[in-house]
């Protein structure tokens, strides 16, 4: 064969060995040890991008968009809370430790969220007079660690939320780095500065959902049966948790998808735990149905919700309200393109940058280090978190009123068709174009 | 010198009672009649009152109490004491499993035995127990002193940090960090002090108790010591 008849082939990657994978591998090879990293599923998965609104025609009547009103206000808690939290808007933030964010980032969300008229959550490390001081509404979690718990901050609280898990880790506790602890996280957490600090994955002093029960009713008598309840749980078994949270006395319930962040977590846990939150909707909706108790205890969502498209097909699929974290902290000013120097320096870049347990990020969010937690001002970032709160809320009103909609609690399954079959069948609505809902047994 | 009868009052209006009560109160001294089992027993207490109840408890009761003394003549179900933050709590009987979970101040002593998990991830609360604990006690002890007249179960101390616990019997197994320790003059003089607060001192040789505590070899992740995890 002469050379000119030669014919090369294409060099060709293997799908299954992809870079990423092999780049773990030698990684793995070379330390021994899981990759730890914070934030959410990074995978591509079925998400509402998958879904769409079909909007009114001849059969249904919109709303004007500038004139027409479309209430965005939620109440949750009701059930048996003296004291139900009354929000501007059905989008919250969710719970991120003062330890995992320093106390400029917890501020910011404090004021960004009281801007918006929504409420903001305290996280695995107790809660900060800068947080309760900048923040109108405020949900205090209660964590199996109970890092920083006290009586009077319960009653400091607006809400409490027992967190059973997270959609970044259903059945995973956590741990917060040694460099990370300074001595006000420290001090906060009861333990000696410098050495990692365990979140534990089960609560100590009750198991099982009877036990909860009694938790719950413990809380309320402290509380003087003022604040509501929340349970927080990870997307994995929807339809059987929420029952089981119904029965426990939640007056809200929380349910996190595997899109959902976390401080830190071993990737192959973030990436194969739990399930996406498209997936989880639907049946959590159908327990609340199957007990009369949808719209009475209230379920807010949230795994990787970005944009007012997403918080308007969430709620069509049954939600009362959305929760945000990544999100959120991208507002403040995580991975912003303007710390690109500092980020290749990491290894990383701008928007892949998810070292958080390190405690080293540019942006000043993901850090205990002074000099660089100084680098955010929590009124200029709290007012960003305000202006896209804003711009969220707006988009899901342009959408709802499209659909004929004066309220966002207004919209529902109907409204929407999916794009590909697997989110047919996840959300239970049909395919674009057909009225085939995959799954579905008739 | 306030009564409050189970039978005829509701637990709500007990609990609001107690909690509603400031440090300069004038009723200080609380009788409960008629618990039977009932659960948050004079949870959330925030004043220097002694509450004694009368007969046996259910969860939680005084969950995180502060400054109150109280007494239950009986038995005590999960969680006595969970999370609190000072005062005393005295159970005449045994405690069911996880007394004193979480709990950042005070003394907890339980007369019996007090089931597993007693003492677990406290936070600075001491711990008498008369008889003896079960399994996993101490799991995650942040700080504070567990006194432990009996028996310990198995995987005492589990992933400890800074908790110091005196047992006086065999330990059925140590949790993975924890280690017994030299008992120095000091351990010496702090137990005695502990039994010395709650009623006992001189009644048992300081002695004859072991102390353990962490070897803080897991405090700082390291993938050499996997095979603890």
């Amino acid at each position: 064969m002469s050379e000119k008849d030669w014919i090369p082939t294409t060099p060709r990657k293997s799908h299954t060995f992809d870079d990423y994978t092999l780049s773990e591998i030698r990684r793995a090879a070379a330390t021994g040890i899981y990759d730890i990293r914070g934030g959410g599923s990074k995978r591509k998965l079925p998400n509402f991008d998958d879904l769409l609104l079909l909007g009114a025609s001849m059969t249904r009547y919109p709303l004007e968009g500038y004139r027409e009103k479309c209430g965005t206000d939620v109440t949750l808690g009701g059930r048996f809370a003296k004291n139900p939290l009354r929000l501007s808007i059905p989008i919250t933030i969710a719970g991120m430790s003062f330890g995992s964010l320093s106390a400029q980032a917890k501020e910011a969300l404090g004021r960004g969220a009281s801007l918006a008229g929504t409420s903001t959550t305290t996280g695995d490390g107790g809660m900060t007079p800068e947080e309760r001081g900048q923040s109108k509404y405020l949900v205090y979690q209660y964590l199996p660690s109970r890092y920083g718990m006290n009586p009077d901050d319960l009653r400091r609280a607006d809400a409490i939320e027992i967190v059973i898990g997270q959609g970044a880790k259903p059945g995973g506790g956590g741990m917060l780095l040694g460099q990370k602890i300074s001595d006000r996280v420290a001090e906060m957490r009861t333990l000696p500065k410098g050495i990692d600090q365990r979140s534990a994955c089960r609560h100590p002093d009750w198991t099982g959902a009877d036990d909860l029960e009694i938790k719950i009713h413990e809380l309320r008598e402290i509380t003087n049966w003022e604040k509501p309840i929340y349970l927080k749980i990870g997307a994995s078994r929807p339809y059987y948790d929420t029952a089981l949270a119904v029965k426990s006395g939640a007056d809200v319930i929380v349910l996190d998808g595997m899109q959902g962040g976390t401080a830190a977590t071993q990737e192959v846990f973030i990436e194969h735990v739990g399930i996406p939150l498209l997936s989880a909707i639907r049946p959590a909706v159908q327990a609340l149905q199957d007990l009369g108790m949808h719209r009475k205890v209230q379920l807010i969502v949230s795994g990787g919700i970005r944009n007012g498209a997403d918080v308007a097909k969430a709620m069509a699929l049954g939600a009362d309200a959305v929760a945000i974290g990544t999100a959120a902290l991208v507002a403040l000013g995580d991975n912003d393109p303007r710390w690109e120097g500092e980020y290749e320096k990491l290894g990383t870049t701008a928007g892949a940058y998810d070292d958080w347990h390190e405690g080293k990020d540019p942006a000043g969010i993901t850090t205990q280090t002074p000099e660089l937690a100084a680098r955010l001002d929590p009124v200029k970032a709290g007012h960003r978190l305000a202006n896209y709160l804003k711009v969220m809320t707006l988009e899901a009103q342009t959408l709802a009123r499209a659909c004929g909609k004066s309220h966002l609690h207004n919209l529902e399954p109907e409204d929407l068709v999916a794009l590909t079959i697997e989110a047919a069948a996840m959300a239970r609505v049909p395919l674009a174009g057909t009225e085939w809902i995959p799954g579905q047994r008739f | 010198m306030p009564v409050v009868d189970l039978a005829k009052t509701s637990l709500r209006e007990l609990n609001a009672a107690l909690q509603k009560l400031g440090a300069d109160t004038n009723e200080t001294s609380w009788t409960v009649l008629n618990p039977s089992g009932e659960h948050a027993v004079a949870a959330g207490v925030d004043a220097p009152v002694s509450i004694t109840i009368d007969g046996p408890v259910g969860y939680f009761c005084g969950g995180m109490n502060k400054h109150a003394t109280i007494v239950v003549d009986g038995s005590a179900g999960q969680g006595v004491g969970e999370n609190m933050m000072s005062g005393l709590i005295h159970v005449k009987g045994d405690a069911s499993q996880s007394a004193g979970a979480t709990g950042r101040g005070g003394l907890l002593i339980v007369d019996g035995n007090a089931s597993a998990r007693c003492g677990i991830s406290m936070k600075g609360i001491d711990i008498v127990v008369k008889g003896s604990i079960g399994h996993l006690s101490a799991f995650m002890g942040q700080s504070g002193r567990m006194v432990v007249f009996g028996e310990a179960g198995e995987a005492l101390g589990d992933s400890l940090y800074e908790a110091r616990l005196y047992v006086r019997g065999p330990v059925a197994g140590l949790g993975a960090d924890c280690i017994e320790k030299a008992m120095r003059e000091e351990h010496r003089a702090e137990l005695y002090r502990l039994l010395e607060a709650s009623g006992e001192a001189g009644t048992v040789d300081v002695g004859e108790f072991r102390r353990y505590g962490s070897a803080r070899k897991l405090y700082n992740f390291n993938i050499d010591n996997v095979d603890a995890y």
